[in-house]
C-alpha cells in the first residue's frame, strides 16, 4: 500500500480513465493553467492533447449543454468547475436538459457526463466560493450526487463516475485536497450507491458527508477517551444513497445523528433523518439530530466563519447532550488548524 | 436530381406539414391530444428546406415548435401522432408531448421547451463530430427570441472559436410569444452583429422551399468543408396564436393585413404552383396529396384507439 493526497488520487483516476478509453475527456475553465484546478488536472494536456483536454470560454451555462451535446454523441465528458458556486450559471442545462434528455428520448440515449466541482471552506471566502449543494443536485431526478471523503474513495468513486453512463455530479472538498490516505496502485472502481463505515462503535451513529467526517472521527477519537464508542459512516454518494446500510447501523447503536456539509434547511440530513426515521422508528433511543451549515450565508470573518460550519468540537458536545454525559474538557486536544496545511488565497 | 424530382420531394415535405398540423386543428377540440402544441403553419419551406439538404447521418436540434422538424426529417406520422396523444407507441412512449420531440435514429436529437437551450447541446454534439471525423454537420433551429438568451451568444462564441461544424439557423418571425422584435431588441441587425464572429452568413426572407434548399445545402457543404460554423438567418410569418389552434388577430397585437401580404407567398401554395408549372400534372398532384392526406387520417385514428403507457412506465427512462 502506498500514501497519496486526494488530489492525487483524482488526478490518478484522470490520467488512468483517459488512458483507457479515447473518448474520456476533460475541459473547463483554468483546467489548463500553471495551477490546474489546485494540481488535480496536472499533466492531463500534455499526455492527450488540446482536444481531449482544454480550457474554455467563460461560459458556464452554454459549455454544460456543450458537454450534454458530446455526451449523447459518443463522448463521455468530464466538467470541472474550480468553484460548485459557478456551477449555479449552468442550473438550467443541467435541471432543465442534462438531468431529463434521456427520459425525454423515451430511454434511447445514455448521458456520461461527470461534472467535478470544489466545494466547501478555503481561506475566508465568503459566500461565493464555499458553498456545497449536494442537497440541490440530488433533489433532481436523473442526476447522481457523490461525494468522497477518503482519497481511496475519491479514486475509486471518480473511476465509477466516468464509467456511469448517467449524469454525476462529483463534489470534492478543497481541505481534504490535502489529506493523505492509502491507495492501492491498481484501484477497483467503487461502485455508486454504497455506503461506507470509516469507525465501527455501538453508541451512536453519526452519518456524515464530505469534510465532515473528518471532524467525526475527530470527535469520535475524543469521546473515546470517556468510553464511548461512535459509529461514522460515510454515505459516500447522495444519490443513490445506500439507506440499508445507514439503517442498519442505526438499528444497531439506537441514535443517529447527521453532519451534512450542506445548510440544514430542506436539507440532505432532512432526507437522511427522514428515512431514519421512517425505518427506525422503533429502534431509536431519541429522534435523530441533525448538524450543518447555520442559515446564512458564508461569513469571510474568521470568528464567524468558525461558527458557521460544524466541527469536531460542536459534534462532540452534541453527542455528550444526547448521552447525557457531562461535558467534557477539550483544551488539550489538537483540532485541525488549516493554517498547517492550507493558507490561502484560495 | 434533377429540378421537378426535388421540388416534387421539397412539396412532399411542406403538404406533409402543413396537412399535419391543420389535421391537429381539427381534433384539438376533442381533447384527446392533452398537450400544449405550437404548430409550424407558415414555416413550411424553411424546415423542408434544411431537412431536404441535410443527409441521413447529419443530426438536427429543433424548439418547441418542432412539429414541421420532425415531420420533414422523418416523413413518418405514426408515433408523432401517438406521442400528441400520450400514448406508448409516441416518440418518447407518450411521455414527453408535443414540445420534445425527437427521432434518435433519424438523426433528430431532440427539442426544448426552454428558449435556446438546445443551442449548446448541438454545438457540443458538432464537437463530438469533429473529434470523431465523421464529416457529420449539426443544424440547430432556434427562433428571433433565442438571440436575446445569453447562452446564444456563449454558444456561437465557443462554436466560432473551436471552428465546429454547425449550422445556426436563426428563423425569425418577429415574435417572441405575443412581442414583436422591436419591443426586445436594441440592435439594428443581428447578422452585422454576428458576421464580426469567425463563421459564414447567409440570410433570406422567401417562402420558396427551393431557395431555402440551396441556400442550406451551401451553408452545410461549406461547414463540412471547411469546418467552421454557418449561420442562416431566415424570415417567415407565423399564420396561428403562438400556442394552441386558433389564429390571434382579434387580440390587436399583430394585423390581420400583414399576415394577407405573406398568405400572398404562402409556402405550400407557392410550391405546388411551381410544380404544376414544372410539368407536374394536376392529377398526379392531386395523387400526391392524397397519400399523405391517407397517411395523416391513418395515423391519427390508430393514436385515438392505441394504449397508454402502462403504469410501470412511471419511473421508467431516468436512469441508464
Amino acid at each position: 500500500m502506498r500514501s497519496i493526497t486526494f488530489c492525487q488520487a483524482i488526478n490518478e483516476a484522470l490520467h488512468e480513465e483517459m488512458s483507457r478509453d479515447s473518448n474520456v475527456f476533460l475541459y473547463g475553465l483554468d483546467v489548463t493553467d500553471h495551477k490546474q484546478i489546485f494540481g488535480s488536472t496536472k499533466g492531463l494536456v500534455e499526455a492527450f492533447g488540446s482536444e481531449r483536454c482544454f480550457g474554455t470560454p467563460l461560459s458556464e451555462d452554454a459549455m454544460t449543454g456543450f458537454g450534454l451535446g458530446t455526451a449523447i454523441n459518443g463522448l463521455r465528458p468530464i466538467h470541472v468547475h474550480i468553484r460548485v458556486d459557478f456551477l449555479l450559471l449552468a442550473m438550467n442545462q443541467l435541471i432543465n436538459m442534462i438531468s431529463c434528455y434521456r427520459y425525454m428520448t423515451g430511454g434511447k440515449v445514455k448521458i456520461p457526463f461527470v461534472i467535478r466541482a470544489v466545494i466547501g471552506r478555503g481561506w475566508g471566502q465568503s459566500f461565493q466560493h464555499s458553498k456545497s449543494l449536494q442537497s440541490i443536485f440530488a433533489h433532481i431526478p436523473g442526476l447522481k450526487v457523490v461525494m468522497p471523503t477518503t482519497p481511496k474513495d475519491a479514486k475509486g468513486l471518480l473511476i465509477s463516475a466516468i464509467r456511469d453512463n448517467n449524469p454525476v455530479i462529483f463534489l470534492e472538498h478543497r481541505w481534504l485536497y490535502d489529506t493523505s490516505g492509502d491507495v492501492p496502485v491498481d484501484m477497483a472502481p467503487i461502485p455508486l450507491g454504497k455506503a461506507n463505515i470509516l469507525k465501527e462503535g455501538k453508541d451512536t451513529t453519526i452519518i456524515a458527508t464530505s469534510w465532515m467526517n473528518v471532524e467525526a472521527l475527530k470527535a469520535a477519537e475524543i469521546l473515546k477517551k470517556q468510553g464511548i464508542e461512535v459509529e461514522v459512516i460515510d454515505p459516500r454518494t447522495i444519490y443513490p444513497l445506500d439507506v440499508p446500510s445507514l439503517i442498519s447501523s442505526v438499528k444497531k447503536t439506537g441514535r443517529c445523528i447527521v453532519v451534512d456539509y450542506d445548510w440544514v434547511y430542506c436539507g440532505f440530513s432532512a432526507e437522511v433523518a427522514a428515512q431514519v426515521s421512517e425505518k427506525c422508528f422503533y429502534d431509536l433511543k431519541a429522534p435523530v439530530r441533525r448538524l450543518g451549515l447555520e442559515h446564512t450565508p458564508c461569513p469571510s470573518s474568521r470568528p464567524l466563519e468558525d461558527l458557521f460550519y460544524p466541527n469536531a468540537k460542536t459534534i462532540v458536545r452534541l453527542v455528550e447532550k444526547e448521552l447525557k454525559l457531562s461535558p467534557v474538557s477539550l483544551e488539550e486536544e489538537e483540532f485541525y488548524n488549516y493554517e498547517c496545511k492550507f493558507k490561502g488565497p484560495f | 436530381m434533377d429540378r421537378i424530382q426535388l421540388n416534387i420531394e421539397l412539396y412532399k415535405k411542406v403538404f406533409l406539414v402543413r396537412m399535419a398540423e391543420e389535421k391537429i386543428r381539427e381534433y384539438y377540440h376533442q381533447d384527446g391530444m392533452k398537450t400544449p402544441t405550437h404548430l409550424s403553419i407558415g414555416e413550411e419551406a424553411i424546415v423542408a428546406g434544411v431537412c431536404h439538404a441535410l443527409s441521413p447521418q447529419d443530426q438536427l436540434f429543433g424548439t418547441y415548435r418542432s412539429h414541421g422538424i420532425y415531420l420533414a426529417r422523418t416523413l413518418e406520422t405514426d408515433r408523432f401522432f401517438s406521442e400528441l396523444y400520450g400514448k406508448s407507441s409516441g416518440v418518447s412512449k407518450g411521455k414527453t408531448g408535443s414540445m420534445h420531440l425527437n427521432a434518435i435514429e433519424e438523426g433528430f436529437l431532440g427539442s426544448s421547451a426552454v428558449v435556446g437551450t438546445p443551442l449548446p447541446v448541438a454545438v457540443g454534439t458538432a464537437y463530438a463530430n469533429k473529434v470523431h471525423r465523421n464529416g457529420k454537420v449539426v443544424c440547430v433551429f432556434f427562433g428571433d427570441g433565442a438571440v436575446e438568451e445569453g447562452v446564444f451568444w456563449e454558444s456561437l462564441n465557443v462554436a466560432c472559436l473551436k471552428n465546429i461544424p454547425i449550422v445556426f439557423i436563426c428563423e425569425d418571425n418577429d415574435l417572441a410569444i405575443h412581442s414583436h422584435k422591436k419591443e426586445r431588441q436594441a440592435f439594428r441587425s443581428l447578422t452585422d452583429i454576428v458576421r464580426s464572429f469567425n463563421c459564414l452568413i447567409h440570410e433570406a426572407e422567401t417562402t420558396d422551399p427551393e431557395v431555402i434548399f440551396h441556400i442550406a445545402s451551401s451553408a452545410i457543404d461549406q461547414t463540412k468543408t471547411i469546418q467552421k460554423p454557418s449561420f442562416l438567418y431566415l424570415k417567415y410569418y407565423r399564420y396561428l396564436e403562438h400556442v394552441g389552434v386558433h389564429d390571434d388577430f382579434k387580440f390587436g397585437y399583430r394585423s390581420k393585413e400583414n399576415f394577407d401580404e405573406w398568405l400572398k407567398k404562402d409556402p405550400v401554395m407557392i410550391q405546388r404552383k411551381k410544380i404544376l408549372s414544372l410539368g407536374v400534372s394536376e392529377s398526379e398532384v392531386k395523387i400526391l396529396e392524397q397519400q399523405i392526406s391517407q397517411q395523416i387520417q391513418k395515423s391519427i385514428e390508430q393514436a385515438i384507439i392505441a394504449p397508454f403507457p402502462s403504469e410501470e412506465e412511471l419511473l421508467k427512462d431516468v436512469y441508464a
